[in-house]
């Protein structure tokens, strides 16, 4: 285990600078997640326009840098697709950070790969990749509509 | 007795972890085990293994000897009156759930309170919760102060002629206050309310007498005190345990069993249904041999002088932030740091072979009253040195280069 696979620089850039943090105006879909082990919260704010677009993606809470680095990362990887794109761009980084090193895409660009697999070192800390899909499951659940708050210890 | 050298006598310490000799600092969430336990478990199983308390065979009738050997053992340590006032149980938990179930029935009615206060772990507020969802109960928290003190005029306020019993812990699980249980008991009993005290961070750090703290309740768990998992102890004055109803019910509990009517056993075995851990509570009598051995007033001295090491090497770290300066503080720390989230903190030192424990430690409403979201706890058992506590802290600057490295 190598803490500078964990702590990479953009996931403690993103940490301490996450992108796209706030409440957006307008938004359609909102979630909100908990991790009751650790007291992290999260919600999410998306809005969606007529063209089934993310049009914006936003995000509130406190965590660890894992955890708001991965959904600030989240929010940019996110924001600007089509709602179907976003789907399975969620499932793609669940795939990631459970089961491969690399990231099978068809949505992302190569720039975009490099960066959500800043996040992959993440596997190595079985107890962390909770941390890391908190702000996922929570986008999940906004674009569901679900009303119930995420719970990690609840989700697998 | 050397302490320097007890280190030898847990086996765990010889273990590397990522390269690193293991400095445990999480002894408030589970003690290490000593040789001794270990062995204990192993030789039973291996050499004495039988069921207690039924068949007549040798190995029964020495295996039940055995393990009330282990009751007689609590009983001294903590000072109770009568070996028949110590149940087993699965833990602190279960111990404090019987408790709030059994006195529920019987004492608990529509719109009477339960006094418990705001340092308390969940396990001293969930049980109460269900008797208050169940029969309508009250739920008053006693607020403690900004240095994690409880405030006992306010808290005599609270009681009320309504206020049918009252739980507190002994120590805090996060500030490592040491509550004054022995005040708090008195006022109670002036007003004739029963006290539980959850004991499970007073009875692996503090020399106990219940005769003395004239509590009626006290529960510990074993696997805080050096000794095995899946062992609980309630210490309950007769005249409530003989009064109160049974909880679980089975085999071993009974008395008389017929088709329109059971009558039960009398204490302990009332409270003891179904096959019990009986390994590990026989193995417990050997972390309370070991706790003798050393000396609970050694024991108390050499973490007091840990603690105060602990306190003044880290107020001088400027990062670091302490949560909570009690009075009176055993063994547990808990601090934050500057820009640096608690579960990075402990990934990072668990990296220096360091382990912490970070997050609300089952304390939400502490966290919540304290205005945090989560902290980092170092907390100290017997076998901590202060060469422990230098690694932490060089651990801790390392975290820190860490996040200032971007």
């Amino acid at each position: 285990m190598d803490l500078k696979e964990l702590y990479q620089d953009i996931i403690l850039d993103h940490g301490k600078s996450p992108r796209n943090f706030g409440k957006c105006k307008g938004y359609s879909h909102k979630g909100k997640g908990h991790n009751p082990l650790c007291g992290d919260q999260v919600e999410v704010y998306l809005k969606l326009n007529s063209n089934q677009k993310v049009e914006d993606l936003t995000f509130e809470g406190s965590g660890c840098a894992i955890s708001i680095a991965s959904t600030s990362i989240m929010t940019e990887l996110v924001k600007g697709k089509s709602f179907e794109s976003a789907k399975k761009i969620i499932d793609e980084f669940l795939n990631m950070i459970k089961n491969t090193k690399e990231i099978n895409s068809t949505e992302l660009n190569e720039d975009q790969k490099t960066k959500i697999m800043s996040l992959s070192g993440v596997k190595q800390y079985p107890m962390r990749v909770k941390c890391a899909t908190l702000g996922w499951h929570t986008l999940i659940s906004a674009m569901d509509k679900k009303k119930e708050e995420v719970n990690t210890e609840v989700t697998d | 007795m050397n302490l320097n050298n007890i280190k030898n006598q847990f086996p765990i310490f010889s273990k590397k972890i990522n390269g690193k000799s293991l400095v445990y600092l999480d002894s408030s969430n589970s003690s290490q085990k000593p040789v001794n336990v270990l062995n204990k478990l192993d030789e039973f199983y291996r050499h004495e293994f039988s069921n207690v308390g039924r068949s007549i065979h040798f190995l029964a009738v020495k295996a039940t000897n055995k393990y009330d050997e282990t009751r007689a053992s609590i009983k001294n340590f903590i000072n109770a009156k009568s070996k028949d006032e110590i149940i087993f149980t699965k833990n602190a938990t279960e111990s404090i759930n019987l408790v709030a179930s059994t006195f529920g029935q019987q004492y608990v009615n529509e719109g009477d309170e339960i006094l418990i206060t705001e340092l308390e772990h969940h396990s001293n507020y969930v049980p109460w919760h269900y008797l208050r969802k169940l029969k309508g109960a009250v739920i008053k928290f006693a607020p403690i102060n900004k240095d994690g003190d409880i405030e006992i005029d306010k808290f005599q306020k609270l009681i009320t002629s309504k206020t049918k019993i009252i739980g507190i812990t002994h120590i805090s699980n996060v500030t490592g206050t040491i509550v004054p249980v022995k005040e708090i008991v008195e006022i109670a009993h002036k007003k004739n309310i029963p006290v539980l005290i959850d004991g499970c961070q007073g009875a692996p750090h503090l020399k106990i007498d219940v005769q003395d703290i004239d509590c009626d309740f006290y529960v510990m768990s074993a696997h805080k005190i050096y000794g095995p998992t899946g062992v609980g102890i309630l210490y309950g004055k007769k005249k409530w345990l003989e009064n109160l109803p049974p909880y679980i019910g089975g085999g071993g509990m009974i008395n008389e069993v017929k088709k329109e009517k059971i009558t039960y056993a009398s204490l302990p075995t009332k409270y003891e249904a179904g096959t019990m851990p009986t390994a590990e509570v026989i193995a417990f009598n050997e972390s309370i041999k070991f706790m003798n051995s050393i000396g609970i007033e050694n024991l108390m001295n050499h973490e007091k002088e840990l603690t105060n090491y602990a306190l003044e090497k880290l107020k001088k770290m400027n990062s670091v932030k302490l949560v909570g300066n009690p009075k009176n503080k055993a063994g547990v720390i808990s601090f934050t740091i500057k820009g640096i989230h608690p579960h990075d903190i402990a990934t990072i030192l668990d990296e220096d072979g360091v382990a912490i424990r970070a997050g609300q430690h089952c304390c939400q409403i502490l966290h919540e009253k304290l205005n945090l979201s989560a902290t980092a706890r170092a907390s100290f058992g017997v076998y901590n040195t202060k060469e422990d506590i230098d690694i932490l802290c060089k651990a801790i600057e390392n975290c820190r280069k860490v996040f200032e490295s971007k």
